[in-house]
C-alpha cells in the first residue's frame, strides 16, 4: 500500500485555535483537535441567521470551530447524552449563511464534508480569516466518535430534533482532518480536479452523444456541480 | 410458523450489525484498491477508512455517522409462514428500526420532506422501506437491512437503443464523475446499474444491483458480466480516487441488473454504494433457527427468470455467484 502519509505534516491544534494555528496550516496538511467543538448546519443557520434568534450559548464558551455535523446519537432515559459516530455532512448549502454566521459565532474553523468552492473561501472565509478542513474518507465516524470525551450540551435538540441540534463537543484528538483551504482562499479540492481534469477530454473520445439531451446547467464535466 | 418477536429480534441485531460491522466482500475490495492506489492523499484516505472499520468494531459504534436511511428487503420463502401474516412482519420492522435508532444508536436521518418532522427514530410515512421478493421451495424468510446514504452518487436517464454501449457508458461517467468530485459520492464504490425496466423499476433494479449483491459477484449473462468489468475498469481510469483526489480507487466493483423495457427504450440508473456499505441479512427458519451473513443473495435465478411458466424442479437454491 503506498503509504500516503510521508508528503503530509499532522498537526494537534487546541481550541479556541488562534491566529497563529490558523496561518500555519498547509493545503493537505492531518489535522487533530483537542478542547471544544460544537456542532451547527442548516437547522441552526436558518434559525440563527434568517431569524435572528439569539445563538444559546455565548459563543466564546464554545470555542471557534464549527462542525457540519449530525452524530448518531440518542438520550438516554435518565437524560444523557450516548454519542456513537460522528460524520459530516456536505458543506456546500450552506455558504449563503456564512457571512453573518461568522460575524455571530467568531467562528475560525470550519469542518465539514467536501468543502467549499474557492470563490466561497475569498468572499465569506478570507475576510474573517477562517480555514476549512475536511473530514476524511468519507467518513471516519468511529475514530471521530473515539474523539469525544463528553457532551457538554445538545442546545435546541426539542426544537431541532438530534440530526439539526447544536452539540456540544469536548473532545481530544479528535480527527483526522485534512487542510481544504488557506488563508488566500486556495482549495485542495480544486487542485485535485484541475489534475483529473486534464484525463478528461480522453475519457470521452470516440463515445458518440445520446439521441436525446437534457437540459441542464453544465454539459461542461471539468466544472464543478456545487 | 415463525413467531414475530423472534422476527423483531433478529432485525434488531441486523440493524447493529449492518451499522457496525463492514461486509468482508467490501473490505478486501477496499484493502485491495489501496495496496494498488498511487495517488497519496487518496491512499490516506483508504487507510484511514480501514482504521476506521476497525475502530468501529472494537467499539460497537457505527462506522459513519450518517447511518443513511435504514431500510429493509424481505424474502419469503414460498413455503414459509409468519405468525401474525405480513402486517405482523411490518410492524416488527418498524419496530426494530426505531429501537436500534435509539440503542445503537443511529442518526435519526428520517424527516418529512416539507415540515423537517423528526421523530428520531428513522420511522415515518413509508419509512423505512419495505421490499419484498419471494422463493419457490423455501420455508424460510431472508431480512436484509441497508443503511445506504441518500443525497449523492444516484442519477437516472431514458437513454434508446441507438444510444447502444456508447450510451451507457457516457452517462456511468457522467455520474460518477460529477459526484466524484470532491468524494461526494464517499467512492470507492460498489456502482449499482439499473438498465431498462420501467422507469421506477429501472431505479429500483440499480439501487438492488448496488446494494444486494456482493464484491466480486458476476451476472449469470456473461456478456452482461463483460459489461460490468468494462464500466469498472472505466470508472477506476477516470484518475480520480477516493475524496476526488487524483488516483484509481473509484470503483470497487459494478452491478448491473436488466430487466425487460420498452422497445423503444433504454433506461439506465446509476447507484454508488459508499466507503460505508452497510448490509446485513439473516435467514430465520420455520424451526426459529436464524443464520447471519453479509450477502444478500437477494438475486436469485428465481428472480431473474424471463419466461412465463418457471419449473420448481429447477430448484432455485443456488446462488446469484
Amino acid at each position: 500500500m503506498a503509504d500516503g502519509s510521508e508528503k503530509r505534516r499532522t498537526l494537534r491544534l487546541k481550541t479556541p485555535v488562534t491566529a497563529a494555528d490558523i496561518a500555519g496550516l498547509r493545503l493537505g496538511d492531518v489535522v487533530y483537535l483537542d478542547g471544544v467543538v460544537y456542532t451547527g448546519r442548516e437547522g441552526v443557520y436558518k434559525r440563527v441567521v434568517d431569524e435572528g434568534v439569539e445563538l444559546p450559548v455565548d459563543p466564546a464558551q464554545v470555542g471557534n470551530v464549527n462542525f457540519h455535523c449530525s452524530p448518531a446519537a440518542a438520550v438516554r432515559d435518565d437524560g444523557s447524552y450516548n454519542v456513537g459516530a460522528v460524520t459530516a455532512t456536505a458543506s456546500f448549502r450552506f455558504a449563503k449563511w456564512l457571512d453573518r454566521w461568522f460575524e455571530v459565532s467568531g467562528c475560525k474553523i470550519i469542518i465539514g464534508k467536501g468543502g467549499m468552492t474557492s470563490e466561497a473561501y475569498r468572499k465569506h472565509f478570507v475576510p474573517q480569516g477562517a480555514v476549512y478542513l475536511t473530514t476524511v474518507g468519507y467518513g471516519t465516524g468511529a475514530l471521530l466518535g473515539r474523539g469525544i470525551k463528553r457532551v457538554a450540551a445538545a442546545h435546541w435538540l426539542e426544537d431541532l430534533g438530534i440530526a439539526q441540534a447544536m452539540w456540544v463537543f469536548e473532545v481530544e484528538n479528535f480527527g483526522p482532518f485534512l487542510v481544504e483551504s488557506d488563508l488566500a482562499g486556495n482549495s485542495l479540492f480544486e487542485r485535485a480536479n484541475a489534475e483529473v481534469a486534464k484525463n478528461l477530454d480522453r475519457l470521452y473520445e470516440g463515445l458518440k452523444p445520446p439521441a436525446l439531451h437534457r437540459y441542464g446547467e453544465t454539459d461542461e464535466r471539468k466544472d464543478e456541480l456545487i | 410458523m415463525i413467531p414475530t418477536q423472534a422476527l423483531q429480534g433478529v432485525a434488531e441485531q441486523l440493524m447493529a450489525k449492518a451499522a457496525i460491522e463492514i461486509p468482508d466482500d467490501y473490505l478486501a475490495g477496499v484493502k485491495a484498491m489501496a495496496d494498488t492506489e498511487e495517488g497519496d492523499l487518496s491512499a490516506f484516505v483508504l487507510r484511514a477508512m480501514l482504521e476506521n472499520y476497525e475502530a468501529a468494531k472494537e467499539d460497537r459504534r457505527a462506522m459513519c455517522a450518517d447511518t443513511g436511511v435504514p431500510r429493509w428487503y424481505v424474502k419469503f420463502g414460498n413455503e414459509a409462514r409468519v405468525d401474525g401474516g405480513p402486517v405482523a412482519l411490518e410492524a416488527a420492522l418498524r419496530r426494530a428500526t426505531a429501537t436500534a435508532t435509539h440503542e445503537v444508536p443511529l442518526r435519526p436521518n428520517r424527516v418529512h420532506p416539507l415540515w423537517r418532522t423528526d421523530h428520531n427514530n428513522n420511522v415515518g410515512i413509508n419509512a423505512p422501506e419495505i421490499e419484498y421478493s419471494f422463493e419457490p421451495d423455501a420455508d424460510w424468510v431472508d431480512l436484509t437491512t441497508v443503511h445506504k446514504g441518500g443525497l449523492f452518487g444516484t442519477d437516472y436517464r431514458m437513454l434508446f437503443p441507438g444510444d447502444g454501449i456508447d450510451g451507457i457508458k457516457r452517462f456511468t461517467l457522467d455520474t460518477l464523475i460529477a459526484f466524484g468530485k470532491r468524494g461526494l459520492a464517499c467512492q470507492p464504490a460498489i456502482v449499482g446499474i439499473g438498465l431498462g425496466g420501467s422507469k421506477d423499476i429501472c431505479m429500483t433494479l440499480g439501487k438492488q444491483a448496488a446494494c444486494l449483491r456482493s464484491v466480486g459477484d458476476r451476472n449469470p449473462d456473461p456478456r452482461v458480466a463483460e459489461l460490468e468489468m468494462e464500466l469498472k475498469d472505466l470508472g477506476n481510469s477516470i484518475g480520480m480516487g477516493a475524496m476526488g483526489f487524483v488516483g484509481s480507487s473509484m470503483v470497487v466493483d459494478c452491478h448491473i441488473e436488466v430487466g425487460y423495457t420498452h422497445t423503444g427504450g433504454m433506461p439506465m440508473s446509476v447507484h454508488a454504494f459508499c466507503l460505508s456499505s452497510r448490509r446485513a441479512t439473516a435467514r430465520v427458519h420455520a424451526d426459529g433457527t436464524v443464520a447471519y451473513r453479509s450477502d444478500p443473495q437477494w438475486f436469485t435465478p428465481y428472480m431473474r427468470r424471463e419466461t412465463v411458466e418457471w419449473q420448481t424442479v429447477q430448484k432455485s437454491g443456488a446462488r446469484s455467484a
